[in-house]
């Protein structure tokens, strides 16, 4: 194993954590703020992908008109569902949630079905990141250097909306103690909408970078959410700084491992052994990592603080 | 009692009814056609169903003269739904042909529950191993191909361009390793590496790393759906297309293309038919498919039409009388019509015995990204499982 290589797969990892980030970062906070369990969150995810591809398709393949339609479509289509259908369930119980919003994902899953057809849509990174750009010997993808510099900027954004402004002074305060904020005055239903759509127009933004890169059809939702959980629940839920870390330490652990666990256990098991056991092993790496930090530490790595 | 005498002789009826039906060559034969029709990989079902369709609304909702009642049905990838729907179709309707079915496992649920009622099983698509081998039978006619064809015929095309050293890449679930099991029957290289991947996993960026790293003379792979369209994009963002020769199986064909295009240029591919193949057959199926639904019709469309044609001839050969079994497996045996690909002849285990050739994707005459014929390393070719089949 080379440095080169080993330095190609941290990037891999990164680029997963950063894609993990702006789909964790949404879901934590409404689920923090609003106590809310949100399982439709992926399937933001996905209409910010179709929203994308449908724009790129329609203006022959520019990437702009579709970033001008995958966020602000998802921030606007996130409104409408917090609005529509989700606000009512504030109140009720987590199952209720649970259910309502399992719901949201067969029905969204139908609607791409219905409007775009079963097969994948086609999307292609912009033509000045087609390339590729030589490191450490090794040739690695432009375009995933763009979303690692898109997920990057995009962590600093939100740590100065949360920390610098009035808004994000609000969230805050929100994600400590939700009632008191209520009590002082604030516009509580007002917050939840903020939240809300700026989680989505992040999806969105995920479903945006992705979409050159995954398949965009309907369930591509799903597979992406079970990850951004277990970042949210390794992190801390309701916590920005817990949910970038834990997307970055996923992402890290998933790809590095899928790299070279199977290498590694090669040295010590037979070959045929190797390759039907490290596969298995690594994909279940994360969970074993959320395991140990739910066992060891319940409120995550970096939880919110209180007081 | 009374009930099981009443459904005898409700049963007996219907026999009756049947019989009376086909003499008359009236009153229309029905078909169940059963395939994955939702879902992510309801493109290969509804390519299927269309081009069925298309043969028999050609024939003025005839095959063979006679009318017929195609049933649909969505067996969404579930074989325990399949199951249901197969028993409903042969109990309740009593359809004497039923043909479709998309995938391996949903035919290893059904194979058993429609042959041994005599019905006949007209496969359009799924070929897994058991049902070409030991657990055959006299009922089923598969027009597609043995599953592990489309793998066999990459690996002696690897060897006849001399390259030494492979990796090999698919899903890590039966299927994928079949495939690359089926590569490695006629590759005579050595294989340096297989990679197995997690069925839901839609990045490739930690494994195309170490390929690369690597750098082995080709690279074979077997993604189907969307694994492949992500595979194939990922493949060549990472620069790795024109530099590392990608072979696969079932990785870009009609259903992925459309969303691949341009980024799947120059990927190899090994299967039964293409687009392109210059016999009047194809090229009427092609022109008509294109002018109905706009699109390159995939090889699961031109199985499925050579179903179609299959039926077409053999019911026109017994003038309609399915009932009469003997004679209607002897004329689907003698596959007397034009197929899409040219010649065409049942095996032993009715299987069909074909040549398999490898495409590369390149721009068609009218510049859409498509399927070019290149080479035909397999000529009728008999699968690895015929011998085992005793009817």
């Amino acid at each position: 194993m080379t440095t080169g290589l080993f330095l190609t797969q941290l990037l891999n990892g990164l680029q997963l954590g950063v894609l993990l980030f702006l789909l964790a970062s949404g879901l934590t906070l409404v689920f923090g703020i609003m106590n809310f369990v949100n399982l439709s969150h992926g399937s933001l995810y996905m209409m910010g992908a179709y929203f994308a591809a449908a724009a790129y398709n329609a203006s022959d393949g520019s990437f702009a008109m579709a970033a001008l339609a995958a966020v602000p479509g998802t921030l606007l289509l996130g409104l409408l569902v917090e609005r529509v259908a989700l606000s009512g369930l504030y109140r009720r119980d987590h199952l209720d949630q649970v259910l309502a919003t399992f719901g949201l994902i067969l029905f969204f899953n139908e609607v791409v079905r219905f409007v775009w057809g079963p097969a994948s849509v086609y999307m292609n990174v912009p033509q000045a990141l087609s390339g590729t750009v030589d490191l450490f010997g090794l040739a690695y993808p432009s375009y995933r250097f763009a979303i690692i510099a898109v997920g990057l900027a995009v962590g600093a954004a939100l740590y100065l909306v949360i920390h610098r402004t009035r808004v994000g002074m609000l969230i805050r305060a929100g994600a400590s103690n939700a009632e008191m904020v209520s009590a002082l005055g604030v516009d509580i239903k007002g917050l939840n909408s903020v939240v809300f759509a700026l989680g989505a127009a992040l999806a969105g933004l995920a479903g945006l970078m992705a979409g050159p890169i995954v398949s965009v059809q309907s369930g591509m939702g799903e597979p992406i959410l079970i990850l951004t959980l277990v970042v949210i629940v390794t992190g801390g839920i309701g916590s920005i700084r817990g949910a970038f870390y834990g997307a970055l330490i996923v992402g890290i652990v998933d790809t590095v491992g899928r790299a070279f666990l199977p290498t590694l256990l090669r040295e010590f098991l037979e070959r045929s052994v190797a390759q039907a056991v490290g596969p298995a092993i690594a994909s279940m790496l994360i969970y074993l990592l959320m395991a140990v930090v739910l066992a060891l530490r319940p409120q995550g790595l970096f939880p919110v603080r209180h007081g | 009692m009374i009930r099981s005498t009443l459904r005898a002789s409700v049963a007996a009826l219907a026999l009756a009814a049947a019989a009376v039906g086909s003499a008359q060559a009236q009153a229309p034969i029905k078909i169940g056609f059963m395939a994955e029709l939702s879902g992510p990989q309801g493109a290969l079902g509804q390519d299927q169903y269309d081009a069925f369709m298309m043969v028999v609304e050609r024939n003025g909702g005839k095959l063979g003269g006679v009318p017929v009642q195609v049933l649909r049905e969505d067996s969404q990838l579930k074989p325990d739904v399949a199951t249901q729907i197969v028993q409903k179709l042969i109990e309740r309707e009593n359809v004497p042909i039923i043909t479709g079915i998309t995938f391996s496992n949903v035919m290893m649920a059904v194979h058993k529950p429609i042959t041994e009622k005599g019905v006949f099983l007209i496969g359009s698509n799924a070929g897994p191993a058991p049902i070409a081998g030991a657990q055959c039978s006299p009922y089923q006619f598969i027009v597609s191909w043995q599953n592990d064809n489309q793998a066999e015929v990459v690996g002696k095309y690897a060897t006849d361009k001399g390259y030494k050293r492979v990796i090999g890449m698919a899903p890590n679930y039966q299927a994928g390793k079949d495939f690359v099991a089926g590569f490695k029957r006629m590759y005579k290289g050595e294989v340096i590496d297989e990679i197995y991947t997690p069925l839901n996993q839609p990045d490739f960026s930690a494994e195309l790393a170490q390929v690369a790293a690597k750098n082995p003379d080709a690279v074979y792979v077997f993604y189907p759906g969307g694994l492949g369209v992500n595979f194939v994009r990922q493949y060549q963002q990472a620069g790795l297309l024109g530099k590392i020769p990608l072979l696969s199986s079932s990785t870009t064909d009609g259903s992925t293309l459309p969303a691949q295009r341009e980024t799947a240029l120059g990927v190899i591919s090994g299967t039964f038919w293409g687009p392109d193949f210059d016999n009047p057959a194809n090229k009427r199926f092609v022109e008509e498919f294109e002018r109905k639904f706009n699109r390159i019709p995939s090889q699961y469309a031109a199985q499925s039409y050579d179903a179609a044609l299959l039926l077409d001839s053999a019911i026109a050969k017994v003038r309609g009388n399915v009932a009469d079994k003997d004679a209607f497996r002897a004329a689907l045996k003698a596959a007397d019509f034009q197929s899409v690909r040219g010649k065409f002849r049942f095996g032993s285990n009715h299987f069909p015995v074909q040549d398999q050739h490898i495409f590369e994707v390149a721009k068609d005459a009218k510049g859409r990204v498509s399927l070019k014929t290149i080479a035909t390393p397999l000529k009728d070719h008999v699968d690895a499982y015929a011998s085992q089949c005793k009817m």
